[in-house]
C-alpha cells in the first residue's frame, strides 16, 4: 500500500465521523430551516422564508444575547486584566505558576455545578440576607440580568485571564524600566507601553468568551430564572418544548451568522488596531 | 495590586467552598449549617436514579473518550504527511467542531440523526427477517457519537501539537535504519506521543462527562449526570445535590491534575 493509501485509511473513521456528525447535521439545520412546521411539531418539506420572516418574534432572546454576551465579556476584561498583570508582572515568580493553576482549574470544571452554587449565594438567604444585616433589605439579586452577569463573569473569567497572562508573560521587562529611565509615570508606561503591547492577548480573551457566550444556555437557565434568556434558551424552548424544528432551525441557523459576521467584523478591527500600533511604533 | 487578587480568588473559590461546606451538613435546610455530618453523600450513593445517571455518564464519556482517542490519534499522525484538499477539509471541519456552540451541535446532532433515522428505519424493518426488527433511536448510541465528535477535535489538536514539537530526525533515523513505517510508528512515535494521547483520553473523559448542552438534545430516554442535577436545581437546592456536585468537581480536578502531569512530562521526555 502507499503511503497516501495509508494515510487515507488511517481518516477514514475520523472523516465519516465528521461527515455524519458534522457535516450532515448541519446541512440538516439549513434545510430544515427553510420548511415547514408539521401539524403535531417536527417538519414538513418546503421552501420558504417563512421562517425566517418569523425571526422577529424570538427579538427579546436576540437582543439580550447580543447585549449581554458583550457586556459579560467587558466585565470579565476588566476583572480578569489586573489579575492577569499581578500573575505576569508582579507576582512572586516562585509561585507564579501555583497561582496561574489556582486560575484555570474551575473552568475545566462542571459549569453546571459552579453556576449551582450561585444560586445559593445568590438567592435570599446568601448574599441579600447578609446585606439585610447591614440595614440594606429587600435587595433582589437571583434571576435578575446582574445575576447572569455574575454567572457569566464567573464562569469565564479563567478563559480571559490565561491569554492575556500569556501575553503580558511573554512581555520584556526591560521594555517597561526603559520606558521608567526615560521619565514616564508608571501610568503613562502602563498607557503606552503594557496595554498596547498587551492588545493580542486582550483580543485572544475576548474572542473566546464572546464566542461561548453566544451559545450560552445554562448560566441564564440557572440565574436567569426564566425572566432572562439568550437565544440558547429559545432554541431549547423550541426544539424541546414546542417541537418547532422548521423556525428552530432559523433561529440556530441565524445564531451561528451573527457569530460569523460579529467575529470577523471583530478581527478586522483587531487587525486595523494592530496596524496603526505599527505606524505609532515607526514614529 | 495584591489585595485585589486575593479578593479574585476568593470570588473564584468561595461559591465552590459553599457547596463543598454545605455538602457535609447535618440539617436538611440548604441555609443554616448545622453540624458536620456525611449522612447526604451516603443518600445520594444509595439514591438509584443518582447511581443510574452515573452509571450512564461514566459508560458514554469512557467509550467516547476511548473512540476520540483512537480515531483522532489516527488521523493526527495521518494528517502529518497529507497535504493538498483532503488536509484542507480535515483544518476545515475541526474549526468548524471546535467553533460552532455546543448548543447548535446538539440540535444539529439531533435533527439529524432523528432524519437519518427516519430513513433507515423502515429499509431495516424491511429486511429485517423476525417480527420485531430493531428500531434505531437516540440513547446511548447518540450519545457516544456526539460527544466522540467534539472530543476527537480536541485530541487532533493536542497530538498534532505534540508531534509539530517533535523531532524529525528520530523518524528519519528509524527509517534510515529500515524500519517499516509500522515499527516506526510503533517503536518511535507512539511511545513519544504516548503521554498527550492520554492527556488527550482524560481531557475527553472530563468534557464528556461534563457536558449537559449536547446530552441535553441527544440522549433521547436516557438521564446523564449533569441532566439530573440540572432538573434537580429546578426543584431547588437540596444537600444532595450539593454532595453531587462536591464529588464532580472532585473527580475532575483528579483527573485534570492528572492530564496536566502528563502532557508536562511528555514535553519534558520529548
Amino acid at each position: 500500500m502507499t503511503q497516501r493509501g495509508r494515510n487515507l485509511l488511517l481518516l477514514a473513521p475520523a472523516g465519516a465521523w465528521f461527515l455524519v456528525m458534522l457535516v450532515i447535521p448541519l446541512a440538516v439545520v439549513i434545510i430544515f430551516s427553510f420548511g415547514e412546521r408539521g401539524p403535531a411539531g417536527g417538519y414538513v418539506p418546503a421552501f420558504t422564508l417563512e421562517q425566517y420572516a418569523n425571526l422577529p418574534a424570538r427579538w427579546a432572546a436576540f437582543k439580550n444575547t447580543l447585549m449581554l454576551a458583550p457586556a459579560g465579556t467587558l466585565a470579565s476584561l476588566l476583572i480578569a486584566y489586573p489579575l492577569a498583570y499581578y500573575l505576569a508582572v508582579r507576582a512572586d515568580p516562585r509561585w507564579k505558576t501555583v497561582l496561574l493553576v489556582l486560575v484555570i482549574v474551575p473552568f475545566w470544571t462542571s459549569i453546571l455545578i459552579r453556576s449551582y452554587a450561585w444560586i445559593f449565594l445568590l438567592g435570599g438567604r446568601g448574599i441579600p440576607a447578609l446585606l439585610d444585616l447591614i440595614g440594606i433589605d429587600n435587595v433582589r439579586l437571583i434571576n435578575t440580568p446582574f445575576a447572569v452577569l455574575i454567572g457569566i463573569v464567573y464562569g469565564y473569567l479563567p478563559l480571559m485571564v490565561f491569554p492575556i497572562f500569556v501575553n503580558l508573560d511573554r512581555l520584556d521587562k526591560r521594555l517597561l524600566e526603559a520606558s521608567a529611565d526615560l521619565g514616564a509615570s508608571p501610568w503613562r508606561t502602563f498607557l503606552q507601553v503594557t496595554l498596547p503591547m498587551s492588545l493580542p492577548g486582550i483580543a485572544t480573551g475576548c474572542l473566546l468568551v464572546f464566542i461561548l457566550l453566544m451559545g450560552e444556555f445554562l448560566i441564564p437557565a440557572i440565574l436567569g430564572g426564566g425572566k432572562v434568556f439568550f437565544v440558547g434558551n429559545a432554541l431549547v424552548d423550541l426544539f424541546l418544548q414546542s417541537r418547532n424544528w422548521a423556525f428552530g432551525s432559523a433561529v440556530a441557523a441565524t445564531l451561528v451568522l451573527l457569530m460569523l459576521v460579529s467575529v470577523t467584523a471583530y478581527m478586522r478591527l483587531i487587525r486595523r488596531l494592530g496596524a496603526q500600533r505599527e505606524d505609532v511604533a515607526l514614529m | 495590586m495584591r489585595i485585589y487578587a486575593t479578593f479574585v480568588y476568593l470570588f473564584l473559590y468561595i461559591p465552590i467552598g459553599v457547596i463543598a461546606l454545605f455538602s457535609f451538613n447535618a440539617g436538611r435546610h440548604a441555609s443554616q449549617f448545622q453540624g458536620f455530618s456525611v449522612q447526604w453523600y451516603g443518600k445520594a450513593l444509595a439514591n438509584p436514579f443518582v447511581m443510574d445517571a452515573l452509571q450512564t455518564s461514566l459508560v458514554v464519556a469512557f467509550v467516547s473518550a476511548l473512540c476520540a482517542s483512537v480515531f483522532g490519534t489516527m488521523a493526527a499522525v495521518a494528517l502529518q504527511g497529507i497535504r493538498g484538499p483532503v488536509r484542507a477539509a480535515f483544518d476545515l471541519l475541526i474549526y468548524v467542531a471546535v467553533m460552532v456552540p455546543g448548543i447548535v451541535i446538539g440540535i444539529a446532532t439531533l435533527i439529524g440523526l432523528v432524519t437519518i433515522f427516519g430513513q433507515l428505519n423502515p429499509i431495516l424493518a424491511a429486511l429485517w427477517p423476525g417480527a420485531a426488527p430493531p428500531q434505531l433511536a437516540m440513547g446511548y448510541g447518540s450519545l457516544i457519537a456526539a460527544h466522540t465528535l467534539f472530543t476527537m477535535a480536541l485530541v487532533i489538536i493536542i497530538i498534532r501539537a505534540r508531534l509539530a514539537g517533535m523531532d524529525r530526525a528520530l523518524t528519519e533515523a528509524s527509517s534510515d535504519l529500515y524500519a517499516t513505517p509500522m515499527g516506526t510508528f510503533r517503536q518511535v512515535t507512539l511511545p513519544l506521543i504516548f503521554p498527550a494521547i492520554l492527556a488527550g483520553f482524560l481531557l475527553s473523559f472530563t468534557f464528556s462527562f461534563d457536558d449537559f448542552i449536547i446530552a441535553f438534545f441527544v440522549a433521547g430516554s436516557e438521564t446523564t449526570l449533569p441532566i439530573y442535577v440540572f432538573s434537580s436545581i429546578r426543584r431547588g437546592v437540596t444537600p444532595e445535590i450539593n454532595a453531587i456536585g462536591t464529588m464532580v468537581l472532585a473527580a475532575s480536578l483528579i483527573l485534570l491534575v492528572t492530564a496536566q502531569v502528563l502532557l508536562r512530562t511528555g514535553r519534558r521526555r520529548g
